[in-house]
């Protein structure tokens, strides 16, 4: 396996793994990592966060080195983009063979996901079965799916979530995991593994478009109405 | 490399087809459409001229062109079609090679399952059950705690299959599952037929129905909500549903015994449909319903127990208890008294 995670020049192994708030990013990333820990590898944590969280200390309790990036009032998804090559040059300076992004999690327009960059998209089964629609690019460019909190929720329903997931992305695998017992974090570990190795992120690109920024109220305004919408402005149409 | 091109051109064809056939044939096209705000398709004639009427600036949305999306819809074209011709359900048998227990000591034995038989598995809480049952779900390799071999018709599965998560062997149902969809029973197995894309989708959720008011012990009606269902119903209408709509050849059950549904005949409804079925149980009556017994000691399968022809002689006189206990919850329901005596319970 050595042989396979080696590559010239320094480099490694990125995942970013994306989804909407508690459906179980850190569960995920914690059962799998669990698994590819006792296989010998050395793991990273980013996690992405907007104002606080504590997610982090469950990554420190399970031994797993983490640094935390919090956007404040920015975009989470402006503001990965423009720290994810120093992450990757932090994973590489500690020699890690992989290194897991935790995004978020907030909007359903999110789009963390990078061209050559194992892309994982988290939803959870109690999100209703019109969630894959509506989700959009995180899950339609995600390479993998994970469904989490199965085991609440009934067999057809799972079955019909499944559907709805490779409807809505046909290419991606699909795997249930189970964030509490870490059922399926075996398969999901496989992937998280053959993730390309990267020596550097510069020059890549998004497979989509972030959600789009740049009008007043992104820079601080705080009145309403049209003589303080000023810049990228989209108005909705009632005809 | 000439199959490739047959093959793509093939697909290409799809293009010059006539959009009120194809929509005839692929009715999932429509969510596709409906998915990217397209929900009229007034004038076109075949798929290539819809794509081409469509916007770029309204395509720029979903970051594709002209190009991408009809590559995009001949790709779910072709998944959606996969999906509906894979037949899951053709298993001769299911090989579990043994492993370890929890100390490393190799298992006693491993186990081969076969289609239409019903095994049961028992062990103390914390035996090791649950890694069983998610050995078989991940199609274990040597590579679990356990380090049982987990081989579909005796054969190691291809990894692809294994890791896309496209081939679901194990259909589950245990006693904390719930419905969590706000539909109608009706609109339940509507959406859940659609989902498996097969044909007389009203036939099948008529027999689903049916199946699951006779497994209940209180009826209800096709346009209850699933949320509002009770325990048992909601139980019925799972079991129903598994035998006749889950494509996975595996079934595996945990503590049905508490769920208030007559269970000799929901495993018996489970058995006809040629599934493998493995509960976990510690019910004498369910556990005699079955044709043999796995039982898990520190979590390694310790021993095989196949059921006695005696044991059919206690299962009769167990299944007669269990019905005289029937009676009198149905007393406790009706608000009546429960004056028995001993001889109330004598099986003669």
């Amino acid at each position: 396996m050595n042989q396979v995670l080696q590559t010239p020049g320094p480099s490694i192994r990125l995942v970013t793994v994306a989804g909407p708030p508690s459906s179980g990013k850190t569960s995920l990333i914690l059962h799998t990592a669990a698994v590819l820990l006792e296989q010998g590898l050395g793991i990273g944590i980013i996690k992405f966060d907007c104002l606080t969280g504590d997610d982090h200390k469950r990554y420190e309790r399970a031994g797993l080195p983490v640094k935390k990036g919090l956007a404040g009032g920015l975009c989470p998804d402006h503001f990965f983009i423009a720290n994810i090559e120093a992450c990757v040059q932090w994973g590489i300076s500690q020699g890690f063979h992989l290194l897991i992004s935790e995004s978020a999690g907030l909007c359903n327009r999110c789009s963390p996901h990078i061209k050559g960059v194992f892309a994982v998209c988290v939803i959870d089964h109690l999100s209703g079965v019109h969630t894959p629609r509506k989700i959009g690019p995180m899950l339609k460019n995600a390479d993998l799916v994970v469904l989490t909190k199965g085991d609440i929720v009934s067999q057809a329903e799972r079955e019909v979530f499944t559907f709805r997931v490779r409807q809505a992305n046909p290419r991606a695998s699909v795997l249930p995991v189970n964030g509490l017992t870490g059922q399926g974090s075996l398969l999901s570990a496989g992937h998280f593994k053959t993730a390309p190795a990267i020596g550097s992120l510069n020059g890549m690109r998004l497979r989509f478009t972030m959600p789009a920024a740049l009008c007043s109220y992104c820079l601080g305004e705080t009145r309403i109405g049209p003589d303080s919408q000023i810049g990228n402005v989209k108005t909705m149409d009632f005809t | 490399m000439g199959k490739v091109n047959k093959k793509s051109r093939a697909d290409t064809e799809l293009l010059t087809l006539g959009l009120d056939m194809l929509m005839e044939k692929y009715p999932y096209l429509t969510d596709f459409f409906s998915a990217l705000g397209i929900d009229s398709f007034s004038g076109q004639k075949t798929l290539a001229m819809l794509i081409r009427s469509l916007s770029p600036d309204h395509l720029s949305q979903f970051n594709l062109d002209h190009q991408a999306l009809s590559a995009q819809v001949i790709e779910f074209i072709a998944k959606m079609e996969q999906c509906r011709h894979k037949i899951h359900g053709s298993m001769d048998h299911l090989v579990i090679g043994a492993g370890f227990d929890k100390d490393g000591c190799p298992e006693a034995m491993g186990i081969t399952l076969f289609p239409g038989e019903v095994v049961s598995v028992v062990g103390p809480t914390g035996s090791g059950k649950s890694q069983l049952l998610s050995d078989i779900e991940c199609l274990a390799q040597g590579d679990t705690p356990s380090g049982r071999n987990v081989l579909p018709d005796g054969k190691t599965p291809d990894a692809q299959s294994r890791f896309s998560g496209e081939f679901r062997l194990v259909a589950q149902l245990s006693q904390n599952m719930n419905f969590v969809m706000d539909l109608t029973v009706e609109a339940f197995l509507q959406m859940h037929a659609e989902s498996r894309l097969i044909d007389n989708i009203p036939g099948k959720i008529e027999q689903i129905y049916q199946s699951a008011v006779m497994l209940a012990d209180e009826p209800f009606s096709l346009n209850t909500a699933i949320t509002s269902l009770s325990g048992g119903q909601s139980r019925a209408l799972m079991i129903a549903d598994v035998a006749y709509l889950s494509a996975s050849p595996v079934v595996l059950i945990d503590e049905i015994e508490n769920a208030g549904i007559d269970r000799v005949k929901a495993v018996s409804m489970l058995l006809n449909k040629e599934k493998i079925v493995l509960i976990a149980t510690h019910d004498p009556l369910l556990a005699l319903s079955c044709d043999r017994r796995i039982v898990i000691k520190n979590g390694g399968i310790a021993d095989e127990v196949k059921t006695l022809e005696a044991e059919k002689k206690s299962a009769a006189c167990l299944a007669g208890l269990d019905k005289k206990l029937g009676l009198l919850r149905e007393r406790v329901r009706k608000g009546k008294h429960l004056i028995f005596d001993q001889n109330f319970f004598s099986t003669n």
